[in-house]
């Protein structure tokens, strides 16, 4: 053997004890943090290996979260593509409506044992703030959500609920007034408070540890989604769809499935409305190699390194960064990439309110649109799971104001 | 001690950041921070991220704050002080480790601060810029562990750039107790000068430093005269008087 060759990173086993997804990851922060990340990178490998925390985060995800979510056949959905069997994985079903809890909670858990007694989080579609604020309504931890001003016009709801959790909702003024300024103000606030305050960061991104933690935790739903597919059909899928903003359900996905060979897995992006900067969020398939809120992924930034402002009809996807194992994942061809547009989003969250009678979010309608294209020139035989991250109540507001109906 | 402003390049134009760049040169100071605007800046306050903003919105681009800053010294009447690149990693590893070294210094730069990039991703950039011969100036924060910061100053050229508070910039009443322990400690473990930044903006509070640091960083409280001239149509005339006042306040402060 040639020890000067170094053995390619196993899919299954990244990042590596520097945050490295291949290439991807690392730490690119103010020195003010680095200590609190080393620290909150030990403790979770202690926590990981600790069994009491295990029990008592999959008694959570039982009793609290109501998990397992079901995999569901969506038997009318199938008939009208005429092609695969298409199954549903119900992240909708879970408490508070949303994948995001998986994460939420798991890292409630570990703030409370750390000893920090302050919780302060992001959020775009106010999903992961409403899990947030949940998590820390049920361990009583004082929770603070910074929420860009425009993103707090789109999701009125989600802020209500937020607020009646018991959280401060804080607006953002500053640039795009969305998620990514949101995560900004975030990291400034931990800048200041970091000795007794946790940052839950609600997707796979950030500096090291947290695209690794953040997909440890969402990955229940790619290891429940194997164990059902192999105990109610008897076999692995073909394929797996899921939507990718930063990133986080479609990391929790597709992780306890990247050493599966036979299973394609597919992650599609906001293709907005159209190719050009400015009127898409198609991270991968469009952006560029760069550093972005702490670590090192594809972005979408001009040829001077500014981050460019991203459009799409979801507020969760509203993003325009991604997470760093994803861009490894996309170039060592393990997923593939594609972008569906705001119209064929929009499309396949009426189709499937109508077909199955399930109202899904505006962020797993794209996964849907994707699977409506492409179960046909698939076999009746194949099967491909979809994940449903999300229910849609949160976006009649905004689908009504886009239909020209008020509610 | 010295007194090393920060300004904000492009803020309001390029032309703005040229005569602000003579009138702090003509008050004596010794070293000037100029900032790289960057859309998403996450160690910086209201202050200084605003002054990015409105530059930013004026489409300013990299290659224009390096010819500003070349025909700036070029043309200078008196030698402008050495001048330090404060710029975010995205902005470098956009263009390119090695041309943007090769581009500050061809500007006339004598030093970067990364402050996004931690000691432990800077190896290749500390390299490239030996090469060159320009300083990467290294930051250790008050949270900043003792086995951090040996290795942090293992490769730390030019000065240390001492953050007094854990935080972001912006003005601030006292600087904690805990600094001038830091300080001290510092002292005993490197001959490089430290330069305290974050939350300085008046000279009385030089006086707790003296003895202590060898260079004092005033960053918001500089940038907020040259805002005034966009925030409340303060003439450029008197936003360079007003600087000046300060500057000449905080170098009388500092040389004493």
């Amino acid at each position: 053997m040639n020890s000067t060759i170094t053995a390619p990173q196993k899919l299954s086993q990244v990042p590596d004890e520097n945050g490295r997804f291949g290439e991807f990851g690392r730490r690119f922060v103010p020195e003010t943090l680095m200590h609190a990340l080393e620290e909150l990178t030990a403790e979770y490998a202690r926590a990981k290996a600790d069994p009491s925390f295990s029990e008592e985060l999959a008694g959570l995800f039982r009793h609290y979260v109501g998990r397992p979510s079901p995999l569901y056949f969506a038997e009318r959905l199938t008939k009208l593509c005429g092609g695969a069997r298409i199954y549903l994985k119900r992240e909708d079903l879970n408490h508070t409506g949303a994948h995001k809890i998986n994460n939420a909670i798991g890292q409630a858990l570990l703030t409370k044992r750390m000893g920090k007694s302050r919780v302060i989080a992001e959020t775009g579609a106010g999903q992961h703030g409403v899990a947030t604020a949940t998590a820390c309504a049920h361990f009583g931890l004082p929770c603070v959500v910074y929420m860009g001003e425009e993103d707090i016009r789109r999701q009125k709801l989600n802020v209500f609920i937020m607020r009646t959790m018991g959280a401060e909702v804080r607006p953002v003024t500053s640039g795009s007034r969305t998620l990514r300024d949101a995560i900004n103000e975030a990291m400034r606030d931990w800048m200041s408070s970091v000795a007794g305050t946790h940052y839950i960061i609600g997707s796979v991104v950030g500096p090291h540890p947290f695209p690794m933690m953040v997909r440890d935790f969402q990955s229940i739903i790619g290891r429940e989604t194997r164990q059902q597919c192999l105990e109610q059909l008897g076999r692995l899928p073909d394929e797996v769809i899921a939507c990718v903003g930063g990133g986080s359900n479609s990391a929790g996905m597709f992780y306890p499935f990247v050493e599966d060979a036979s299973v394609k897995l597919t992650g599609v992006e906001p293709g907005g409305r159209g190719t050009k900067p400015g009127e898409h969020a198609s991270t991968l398939s469009y952006g560029v190699k760069g550093v972005l809120h702490g670590s090192y992924s594809y972005v979408l930034q001009d040829a001077d390194g500014q981050t460019q402002d991203v459009h799409s009809v979801s507020a969760g996807l509203d993003y325009p960064g991604v997470g760093p194992e994803h861009s490894f994942w996309k170039d060592t061809g393990r997923v593939q990439y594609t972008p569906v547009n705001d119209q064929d989003a929009l499309a396949a969250f009426d189709l499937l309110a109508k077909q199955e009678g399930i109202l899904p979010a505006l962020e797993s309608s794209h996964a849907i649109a994707q699977v409506l294209k492409t179960a046909r020139s698939r076999s009746a035989s194949d099967i491909v799971v979809v994940c449903l991250s999300g229910r849609g109540d949160k976006d009649v507001y905004e689908v009504a104001r886009l239909r020209g109906e008020t509610i | 001690m010295a007194f090393m402003p920060f300004i904000t390049a492009g803020d309001p134009d390029l032309a703005a950041t040229q005569a602000v760049l003579h009138e702090l040169a003509a008050r004596g100071v010794d070293l000037i921070e100029i900032g790289f605007p960057y859309s998403d800046p996450i160690a910086d306050g209201p202050v200084i991220q605003a002054s990015y903003t409105r530059a930013l919105a004026q489409h300013l681009h990299v290659n224009q704050i390096f010819a500003t800053v070349r025909e700036t010294t070029a043309n200078a009447a008196q030698p402008l002080p050495p001048l330090v690149a404060m710029v975010a990693y995205a902005i470098i590893f956009r263009m390119g480790p090695e041309k943007f070294v090769a581009d500050a210094c061809q500007a006339g730069f004598s030093g970067l601060i990364v402050p996004d990039l931690p000691a432990d991703e800077a190896a290749e950039l500390s390299r490239i810029c030996r090469a060159a011969g320009i300083d990467l100036v290294e930051l250790i924060a008050p949270t900043t562990t003792p086995a951090r910061t040996q290795r942090i100053l293992e490769t730390a050229t030019g000065f240390i750039y001492c953050i007094s508070v854990a935080g972001i910039t912006g003005v601030r009443d006292e600087l904690p107790a805990e600094l001038q322990e830091q300080l001290k400690w510092l002292k005993s473990q490197t001959k490089l000068p430290l330069a305290v930044g974050f939350g300085i903006s008046r000279p009385d509070q030089v006086d707790s430093l003296r003895g202590l640091a060898d260079g004092v960083i005033v960053g918001s409280a500089i940038v907020r005269h040259i805002g005034a001239i966009s925030e409340s149509q303060v003439p450029l005339p008197t936003a360079l008087q007003n600087l000046g006042t300060l500057a000449a306040q905080m170098v009388a402060a500092t040389h004493k």
